[in-house]
């Protein structure tokens, strides 16, 4: 369903991706892992349309996605968790949700939506008039995943969602991504938790420097004798 | 004497009333652009400008005419955004701050010299047939039109707050205005909205003006001054409060009348003094929460 062919792009004189190709199939959950500062947020930044490819392309169900705004982009079915969550510290726990279904075609299921995202985080609901920034960290993340299900995505993209959160909690982010892929969502996943992350993709990717270094299934990846030494020590 | 003292309290409060609802475009439009309009004065003096010409014209009523002079300054505003402000709007926000104050002082210089030849430098006021009638409550005269005009300004506000709280498209303006990356990323044409804020701001200036220009009076060189009490409202209290902004226009109006009585000079002073109080003692403004 999305496809990145030879992407290169960069910040000002900085170029950091350095001719991206990656694929995510219909209802996969792939993971993305690297070094910091390889290019991973870049990478997903590309997808959301938040930064535009110098060369290459970026394909989601056969259309290009070159010319497309992010909202745009969001209407067609991909909602990016950024990097720490960036929720709505201001609003409420159920504004942020709702904001979640803000374009035309999540507003219309937005009731049904909301269930079912509670039925994911019961914890949301308890706290739904709350200000989302009494949140905790683990909650605050619960709440960055659940405002980008109500848009309804066909893929989701993660950026480390178990970033700062407790071994426990950990454990329980990466059950919940599962039962979201297991409801016909694809994931994309960047993960510093290369070994958690490997175990629960169906294929992963390896960046390093703005290149793809490595591709294949989650357990080839694992025993993949590099990976190893780089990343599971 | 107490009347006095009463009276000047009351004057305060009738135009501190209206500085509130000038700051709230003002902020509205720094709060979820970051760009900010030093030619806002200028927009709320077209804004009483054209409640003018709609009376002396076409014997409009000033306050029925409100809608008409806020629909004048939409398309004011709108032009003025597509033209200038549009290009900043890419741009790093401390980049877009200070691009905004140049572009601003000029299309100030701009509007002051436009308004200089289409009105005379002639200070004007709307005389309705009810213009000068007051009355008396415990011996402090009201002008009715200020106290309508404190209404309506009451009223703008509340309807801003209910629309920024309850609507859909309020939600995303504040979203936007916390995180716009994050509120792209929630499907909202975040460009759209920066364009609608600007426009809003705009209408709410040209409602300023009509109730400045039928309470007070107008002329070309007005809107510096308005810009400036706009700015000190803003800092007092807080970006992206209403309530705090309403507060804020109240003391500035309250404090200046009040120090006419012993100080009738220095008056425009005392607002300055306390800007200047407020950015040392809380720099988030009166009723600005602080990050979190
Ligand atoms: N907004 C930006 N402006 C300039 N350079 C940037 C910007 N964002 C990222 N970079 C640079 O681009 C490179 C890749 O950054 P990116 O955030 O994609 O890495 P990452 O793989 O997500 O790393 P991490 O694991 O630390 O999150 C880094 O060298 C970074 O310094
Ligand atoms: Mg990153």
């Amino acid at each position: 369903m999305l496809e990145l062919e030879g992407v290169y792009a960069g910040y000002k004189d900085l170029r950091v991706l350095w001719g991206i190709s990656l694929r995510v199939g219909e209802g996969e959950l792939v993971a993305l892992v690297g070094p910091n500062g390889a290019g991973k947020t870049t990478t997903l930044r590309i997808i959301s349309g938040l930064l535009k490819p110098t060369a290459g392309s970026v394909r989601f169900y056969g259309c290009s996605l070159d010319r497309e705004p992010p909202h745009r982009i969001v209407e067609m079915g991909i909602s990016q968790v950024p990097e720490g969550g960036r929720i709505f510290t201001g609003m409420s726990v159920e504004e942020n949700l709702e904001l979640g279904a803000f374009t035309a075609r999540a507003r219309r299921e937005k009731e049904q939506r909301m269930k079912w995202v509670y039925q994911l985080f019961p914890r949301l609901e308890e706290r739904k008039n709350q200000r989302a920034g009494t949140l905790s960290g683990g909650e605050r993340q619960m709440l960055a995943i659940g405002r980008a299900l109500m848009a309804q995505p066909r893929l989701l993209l993660l950026d480390e969602p178990s970033f700062g959160l407790a071994p426990i909690l950990v454990e329980q982010m990466f059950e919940m991504i599962q039962e979201i892929n297991q409801q016909d969502v694809a994931v994309l996943l960047v993960e510093q938790n290369v070994r958690a992350a490997l175990e629960l993709a169906q294929r992963a990717y390896v960046i390093e420097n703005g290149r793809i270094v490595g591709e294949g299934s989650g357990d080839a990846l694992l025993s993949f004798e590099s990976v190893r030494s780089a990343y599971l020590g | 004497m107490p009347t006095t003292v009463a009276q000047s309290l009351v004057s305060g409060i009738l135009v501190g009333a209206l500085y509130g609802l000038a700051a709230v475009g003002l902020s509205l439009v720094f709060g979820v652009t970051k760009i900010l309009n030093v030619a806002h004065g200028e927009l709320l003096m077209l804004g009483g400008y054209a409640s003018f010409w709609l009376f002396t014209l076409l014997g409009v009523d000033p306050f029925g005419g409100i809608p008409l002079s806020m629909f004048a300054l939409v398309l004011i505003g709108l032009i003025m955004y597509q033209l200038f402000f549009s290009r900043l709007i890419k741009l790093p926000t401390e980049d877009k701050i200070r691009n905004s104050l140049l572009i601003g002082f000029g299309l100030g210089l701009i509007l002051q010299n436009i308004a200089l030849r289409l009105w005379t430098a002639d200070n004007r006021g709307i005389t309705t047939a009810y213009a000068g009638a007051t009355f008396t409550v415990l011996g402090v005269r009201l002008p009715y039109v200020r106290v309508a005009s404190l209404v309506i300004a009451f009223v703008f506000l509340l309807a801003l707050q209910l629309f920024l709280r309850r609507t859909y498209i309020g939600k995303a303006i504040r979203a936007t205005a916390q995180d716009w990356e994050a509120a792209t990323l929630m499907g909202i044409n975040v460009h759209g909205i920066y364009r609608l804020s600007f426009v809003l701001g705009a209408a709410l200036a040209g409602a300023a003006g009509t109730l400045v220009a039928v309470g007070y009076s107008v002329e070309p060189v007005m809107g510096m001054h308005w810009t400036l009490k706009s700015l000190i409202v803003l800092v007092m209290g807080g970006i992206g409060s209403i309530a705090g902004t309403l507060v804020g226009g109240l003391i500035l109006g309250v404090t200046e009348s009040a120090a006419a009585i012993w100080i009738s000079n220095y008056r425009h002073v005392i607002g300055l003094a306390i800007f200047i109080l407020v950015l040392l003692i809380r720099p988030q403004g009166l009723f600005g929460a602080k990050e979190g």
